[in-house]
């Protein structure tokens, strides 16, 4: 998400944005510093950190709070060296990536190195964006520098103390794995001179390592939460316990936007543990009822229990089959285009291909279920939660709670996953917890209350990857060069009328329906774009818009070299000739480490092959599938990576991994959301599909070698997978695959 | 008020006999290392063994668990199951967490598997497969779960 923008308006257009009012993340109190650094040690660097949130008389400090070690290194006596992350960790591995750049500066020793999470404070901040926010795979690629800086510039504030302590010239200490060695074997560890150091100005500029001295960064790492999710110990948002703490649950109205025309809570009222039955408003304009109980079985008890009439006459019912003719319509009309060229040779050109791929709404279904946890005073309310964007949670929950942004914190937690869904541009997890909250404190109940999602409520709750059509007609010769292509994409857009518009749409054409198409094809391409508007809540889906252009592209492409006789890895070779090196060398690795073309396949296998850029890293799949039973089998995939410099090879590796099985998931039956008269069909892992460990193929993973400063791969993995399965069915069925989840007639 | 057996130790509840046991014991006893993931049996998040025998704790009511001999992941994997703590060293040693949050379950049915198997049978990957088939991990770390469950079962010969 939010991708395909110039860096340079992002900090303005975000204050824009919160000049408004719709986001100001609080500045870090000095108060609730101080008792954060008490908690395990020292916080190195804390004056300047607090003078700059004082307005009058602070000591001039030209660096940014996210540039400011006090907010992210905590140094305890025993040496322990805890890291703030500035991101949600949700399974991609930065709670361990982010501390081992930081630590790398540092020269921290790594087996004393713990990391946490943020809150919304501006220290924490992404220093692109200047809000709280995990997504688009920005994490290692944003905050790399950040965190090599902040290392370094801790380092220095070590050094310093030490040298004052020594009484001898900085020049003549050197760091060791979190010792300060100095001349006469003195010695002192950072944690003996963390209290010291914290009291000493914070260097405005810094010298960083040259890279071929790292030792942290490059290596393979366990990751630092790996013993705490293997032992029940790991806490996630919804292990949320606060004294005296209720619990909530929802019922939602059966279509989207709907509203109350009557409640008959009697019943509900006379479960036992049910506290409260509230009547709340909902996103999208809905209303609910919120039952509130001491527990969540409880809770929904009493959600059951009620009787509830629901008015939905003047909503709009979408109906999944009629939506699909619409949007077989919709491609036929003329439209906005996002580019041009010229379309003459379609009339004469020797090969021709037309085709239809249709792509259906998809469920997040990240496993932990949605859930948010509020506590209220009069004049300010603290939230916890898994939130891929802390810095508009806490603004639009301050708007729903009536409070100033700066009386909200949001404590980010740890997340079963998320996937995109955690990050709404209406904030509406959040916002709802919240007007629960305070119905339930305006009912008596003085209690911290956590919202909690059922599954059920996940599936059907809204904020979908969006039904996508993809029309294609393409003329070619007889050698595979394409003369003339004419695109069309019809798909709600995901960021029209939220706050991201502003970045991602232009001229009616919303940047994340488009990313990933034509590029880096040197292809005469006209791409028309429809924007639909539907009342069905849409959402970035991890790797977004690539989840169906790279399918679109990669099959195509490589249908048309099956036309002319080619193979397909060539054919793309040929396509990005001197000018993508990145490809060609992702692309090669796969072809090379898979065999293909060499190694003998087991009967009924075929070969395929896909690949992709997104969010700036370059992914390669060839892969060996079969047909059995008429089902598509996908046995192995041969990965080529290309991120640039790695930071931690095993976690590209899961990444990856990670990342192909839920592209797989897309191409297994079931896999789609749909709807009939307005209402979600699907409720639970039952009739939704996702990847279970028997539909997953044997993977190996490897990475191209660079220097260059990293990119994302959180989500690069996802879309060569679903296209390279395809093409290789293909070849074997003879028949293209143009729709998903797979089809085979 | 219904007895439990949970890790050993007698707990007394105060609970619907009808309320399942993962709400008993996230709720009720504050042990919270068991998860939600789906609350109809179909994802495998909120695996325990009730006697030995992995069930999901989501959709068994606490009725039925009287008598009987509630394991969960806290215990499982603090040292003193032998095969548990083969499973947990293994899930460490190959990284398989990414969120973590379906991993609890997951290791709750590697460990009754692996348990269920004569001593010193290593099971196929086919065997694993299907012995792994109720698990739902979202974030795709099957590989590495095949991968630490031959492992686990290879160091508990």
């Amino acid at each position: 998400m939010l991708h395909n923008i110039d860096p340079n308006d992002l900090p303005r257009g975000f204050q824009r944005l919160m000049s408004h009012g719709k986001a100001a993340p609080a500045m870090l109190q000095r108060r609730s510093f101080l008792k954060l650094a008490g908690a395990s040690g020292l916080a190195l660097g804390a004056f300047p950190h607090v003078a700059f949130g004082q307005s009058k008389g602070a000591v001039a400090s030209t660096l940014k709070p996210t540039q400011q070690p006090s907010a992210f290194v905590q140094i305890a006596r025993n040496g322990e060296v805890t890291i703030t992350i500035n991101r949600l960790e949700f399974g991609q591995g930065v709670n361990t990536g982010l501390p081992m750049i930081l630590a790398e500066e540092l020269d921290a020793d790594w087996s004393l190195v713990r990391s946490k999470h943020g809150t919304n404070d501006m220290a924490y901040a992404d220093p692109l964006f200047g809000i709280h926010l995990t997504g688009g795979s920005h994490t290692i690629k944003n905050s790399y520098t950040q965190y090599r800086e902040l290392g370094a510039r801790a380092r220095a504030m070590l050094l310093n103390a030490a040298a004052a302590k020594w009484k001898v010239d900085v020049a003549a200490l050197r760091t060791q794995a979190g010792v300060v060695l100095g001349p006469r074997n003195l010695k002192a560890s950072y944690g003996e001179l963390a209290e010291a150091a914290m009291a000493l100005p914070v260097p405005e500029t810094v010298t960083l390592k040259d890279p071929k001295n790292f030792r942290i960064i490059g290596r393979p790492t366990q990751r630092l939460d790996a013993q705490a999710k293997t032992s029940g110990r790991q806490d996630f948002g919804i292990d949320m316990r606060l004294a005296g703490q209720l619990t909530a649950v929802v019922a939602r109205p059966p279509v989207f936007g709907g509203r109350l025309i009557s409640v008959d809570d009697s019943a509900a009222k006379a479960i036992k543990g049910v506290k409260a039955v509230l009547r709340v408003p909902l996103d999208g304009g809905a209303e609910g009822v919120a039952v509130v109980a001491d527990g969540y079985w409880q809770a929904t008890q009493g959600r059951d229990a009620l009787k509830l009439e629901w008015d939905t006459s003047q909503i709009e019912k979408v109906d999944s089959e009629r939506q699909l003719t619409q949007y077989r319509e919709l491609a036929r009309q003329p439209g906005p285009r996002k580019m041009d060229a010229d379309m003459a040779p379609l009339a004469t050109a020797p090969r021709q291909i037309e085709a239809e791929f249709i792509f259906p709404y998809l469920a997040h279904a990240a496993m932990e279920p949605l859930n948010c946890t509020v506590r209220l005073a009069d004049d300010r309310a603290e939230i916890w939660m898994g939130s891929q964007c802390a810095g508009l949670d806490a603004g639009a929950a301050a708007k729903a709670l009536g409070l100033k942004p700066e009386q909200v914190v949001v404590n980010v937690l740890m997340a079963g996953g998320g996937f995109g869904r955690r990050f709404s541009s209406t904030s509406d997890v959040a916002v709802e917890a919240c007007a629960i909250a305070k119905g339930a404190r305006e009912a008596g109940l003085d209690a911290p209350v956590r919202t909690v999602w059922s599954r059920e409520d996940d599936m059907k709750g809204g904020y979908y990857r969006p039904m996508h059509l993809h029309r294609a007609r393409i003329g070619f010769d007889d050698t595979g060069k394409v003369l003339a292509w004419d695109h069309v994409i019809v798909g709600q857009s995901i960021t029209t009328g939220t706050v991201f518009g502003a970045f991602q749409v232009k001229d009616g054409i919303d940047a994340t329906a488009t990313e990933g198409m034509r590029d880096p094809y040197p292809l005469p391409m006209r791409l028309t774009v429809h924007h639909p508007k539907l009342n069905v809540p849409v959402l970035w889906w991890r790797s977004v818009g690539s989840t169906h252009t790279a399918f679109v592209m990669e099959t195509l492409l490589d249908e048309i070299a099956r036309a002319t006789k080619q193979d397909p890895v060539a054919y793309r070779m040929a396509l990005f000739g001197d000018t993508h090196p990145r490809h060609r060398a992702a692309l090669q690795l796969a072809v090379d480490k898979s065999g293909y073309g060499k190694a003998k396949l087991a009967a009924g296998r075929a070969w395929g092959v896909a690949v992709h850029e997104s969010f700036d890293s370059v992914v390669a799949y060839v892969v060996e599938a079969s047909v059995k039973d008429g089902q598509p089998v996908l046995h192995k995939v041969t990965s080529g990576v290309h991120c640039n410099l790695v930071v931690n090879p095993r976690s590209v590796e899961a990444q990856v991994q990670g990342a192909a099985v839920m592209g797989l998931s897309m191409c297994l039956a079931g896999s789609a959301t749909t709807l009939k008269d307005g209402v979600v069909e699907q409720s639970n892992f039952g009739d939704y599909t996702v990847a279970r460990i028997t539909d997953v193929p044997e993977f190996a993973v490897h990475i191209v070698p660079s220097a260059d400063p990293p990119t994302g791969m959180g989500e690069p993995g996802l879309p060569p997978l679903a296209p390279a399965f395809a093409n290789a069915i293909a070849l074997l069925t003879g028949k293209p695959l143009r729709q998903l989840p797979f089809a085979i007639a | 008020m219904l007895a439990l057996t949970i890790n050993g130790r007698e707990h007394t509840l105060d609970v619907d006999p009808a309320t399942p046991i993962l709400w008993a014991l996230r709720d009720t006893l504050g042990m919270t290392g068991t998860k939600f993931g789906c609350g109809a049996a179909l994802c495998g998040a909120c695996t325990v063994h009730l006697d030995g025998e992995a069930i999901r704790s989501c959709s068994t009511p606490v009725s039925e668990a009287v008598g009987k001999k509630i394991a969960t992941i806290e215990a499982v994997t603090a040292g003193a199951d032998r095969v548990g703590a083969a499973v947990h060293a293994a899930w460490v040693k190959h990284d398989v967490a990414q969120c973590g949050y379906c991993q609890s379950g997951q290791i709750m049915s590697a460990t009754a598997f692996i348990a269920s198997l004569p001593r010193g049978k290593q099971p196929s990957s086919d065997e694993i497969d299907t012995a792994m088939a109720g698990n739902i991990c979202r974030c795709g770390t099957y590989a590495r779960i095949r991968a630490a469950i031959a492992d686990a079962s290879r160091s508990l010969v």
